[in-house]
C-alpha cells in the first residue's frame, strides 16, 4: 500500500513539473502558446533537497523530548503505577469483553496496551498488543478468524482515547509552537467520539449475519 | 467556556502527570533518577530510528507538492471537505492517516514546516495524528501475528471509527482555534 503511494507522490510529482516546463498558456487570444522553461523542475530539485534536510532537523530536534518521555514511562513501569492504572479500569474491560475470563492474561495485556496508546506511546503499546493477540488467540476455537473480543480489541487500539499525543507535541516542539501542547484538550474529546463510534459499531456490526462467527470445528480437523 | 476548558486541560496535563509519575516513584522508592536515565537512552534510538521514514515520506511529498501537483488534487476534493470545515490543505493527511503512521507524520511535520506550527492548518493536522491511528498497519500486524485470515467486522468498525475522528477533530479544532 504505501509502496504504491509513494510512486505516485514522487512520479506524479516530477511528471507534472515536466508538464508545466512546457509552459503551455490556455489563456492566449491566438490558441496555444508554448513558453517552454526548465524552472519547475529546477524547482522540484530543490524542493527535494530542502525537504530531506528538513526531515532530518526535526528527527534531531524529537531526541530531546522522546528521551524525556520514555525516561518518565520507565518511572511509572518500575514503580508498578502502569499496573495501578490496570486495576483501576477492569470494571470497563469486563463489560467490554463479556468473554474473556476477568483473570485470564489477556485482559492485563490489553489494559497495558490500552494504556501506553493513552499516553501516546505507540511503540510501547505494540509489543503488549501483540501479546494481547496471542492471549486472544489461546481462548479462540476457529483459529483462522477473529473472535468478537479480538475485534472489539482492535477497534478500540485503532480509536483510543489520547491523554498525551506525546510524539506530535514533541513535533510541534521541535517546530518552535508558541505552546505545544495546547492540542491535548481537542485530542482527548475527538479520541473520545472516535473511540464511542468504535464501541458503537463494534457492537452493531457484530450481530449481523455476515459477520457471525462461524460454528467450531470438530476437535481434531484442527491444521 | 468551551475554549476555557479544553486550554484548561491542555494546560494541566503533562505538570500534573509528571508529578503524579515522580511523586508515585519517590513513594514506592524507586530510583527515579537513574531509572529515567536508563530509559531516556531509548529517545535517541527512537528518534534516528524514523530518520529513514520521514526522509522517504518528506521527499515525496516534498516532490508532490513543489510541482503543483497537490494543488490539482485539493483543487478537485475541497468542495467536498469545506462544507465541514476541513482546509483544502489538510486532505492529504486525512487521506494517509489510516494507511502509514511515518507517513502521516511526515505530512503534519511538512506542513508545520511550510504554515508555522500555530497556524490553523498545523494545529488541525497535529489534532488529526493525535486523535486516529494507523488502521490497516495495525490490523495487518496483530492479526497477521497469531495468524487470524477472516478479520469479520474488525476493519469496516475500525474505519468508521477513524472517518468520526478525523471529522471530530476537524469540528473540533474549528471551535477551539477557528
Amino acid at each position: 500500500m504505501i509502496n504504491t503511494i509513494w510512486i505516485v507522490l514522487m512520479a506524479g510529482g516530477i511528471l507534472v513539473a515536466g508538464f508545466q516546463c512546457l509552459g503551455l498558456d490556455y489563456s492566449s487570444a491566438e490558441g496555444l502558446m508554448m513558453n517552454p522553461s526548465f524552472v519547475p523542475l529546477t524547482d522540484l530539485t530543490k524542493g527535494l533537497f530542502d525537504s530531506a534536510k528538513a526531515s532530518v532537523n526535526l528527527a534531531m530536534g524529537l531526541i530531546g523530548i522522546m528521551a524525556l518521555w520514555l525516561g518518565l514511562m520507565k518511572i511509572a513501569e518500575e514503580s508498578g503505577l502502569v499496573k495501578l492504572f490496570a486495576k483501576a479500569v477492569r470494571p470497563v474491560m469486563v463489560k467490554l469483553f463479556p468473554d474473556v475470563p476477568p483473570e485470564h492474561p489477556a485482559m492485563g495485556a490489553m489494559v497495558m496496551n490500552i494504556a501506553a496508546n493513552m499516553l501516546g506511546l505507540g511503540n510501547a503499546a505494540t509489543p503488549l498488543g501483540l501479546k494481547a493477540m496471542q492471549e486472544l488467540q489461546s481462548l479462540n476455537k476457529v483459529k483462522d478468524t477473529a473472535t468478537n473480543a479480538m475485534a472489539t480489541f482492535m477497534a478500540l487500539n485503532t480509536s483510543s482515547v489520547t491523554f498525551i499525543p506525546a510524539t506530535v507535541i514533541g513535533i510541534r516542539a521541535a517546530a518552535n509552537a508558541s505552546n505545544p501542547a495546547e492540542i491535548i484538550g481537542p485530542v482527548i474529546l475527538a479520541t473520545g467520539v472516535s473511540t464511542t463510534v468504535a464501541i458503537i459499531a463494534i457492537k452493531t456490526l457484530q450481530k449481523l449475519p455476515r459477520y457471525r462467527m462461524p460454528a467450531v470445528e470438530p476437535e481434531g480437523k484442527e491444521v | 467556556m468551551f475554549q476555557g476548558v479544553i486550554n484548561g486541560v491542555s494546560a494541566i496535563a503533562i505538570p500534573l502527570l509528571i508529578l503524579a509519575i515522580v511523586g508515585h516513584g519517590w513513594y514506592k522508592k524507586v530510583k527515579v533518577y537513574e531509572v529515567f536515565t536508563e530509559g531516556a537512552k531509548e529517545g535517541f534510538n527512537v528518534a534516528v530510528r524514523i530518520i529513514p521514514f520521514l526522509v522517504a515520506i518528506l521527499v515525496a511529498i516534498g516532490a508532490f507538492r513543489a510541482s503543483g501537483a497537490l494543488d490539482l488534487i485539493t483543487g478537485l476534493l475541497s468542495p467536498l471537505t469545506s462544507w465541514i470545515g476541513m482546509p483544502g490543505e489538510v486532505i492529504p493527511m486525512a487521506l494517509m492517516r489510516p494507511l502509514s503512521g511515518s507517513g502521516a507524520m511526515g505530512i503534519v511535520s511538512e506542513l508545520i514546516n511550510t504554515y508555522g506550527a500555530d497556524s490553523l492548518i498545523a494545529r488541525m493536522a497535529a489534532i488529526m495524528e493525535g486523535s486516529t491511528e494507523t488502521t490497516f498497519y495495525i490490523l495487518a500486524v496483530y492479526f497477521g501475528s497469531v495468524g487470524v485470515k477472516k478479520t469479520r467486522h474488525a476493519l469496516p468498525s475500525a474505519l468508521l471509527a477513524d472517518l468520526a475522528g478525523i471529522i471530530a477533530a476537524v469540528v473540533v479544532t474549528q471551535m477551539v482555534f477557528g
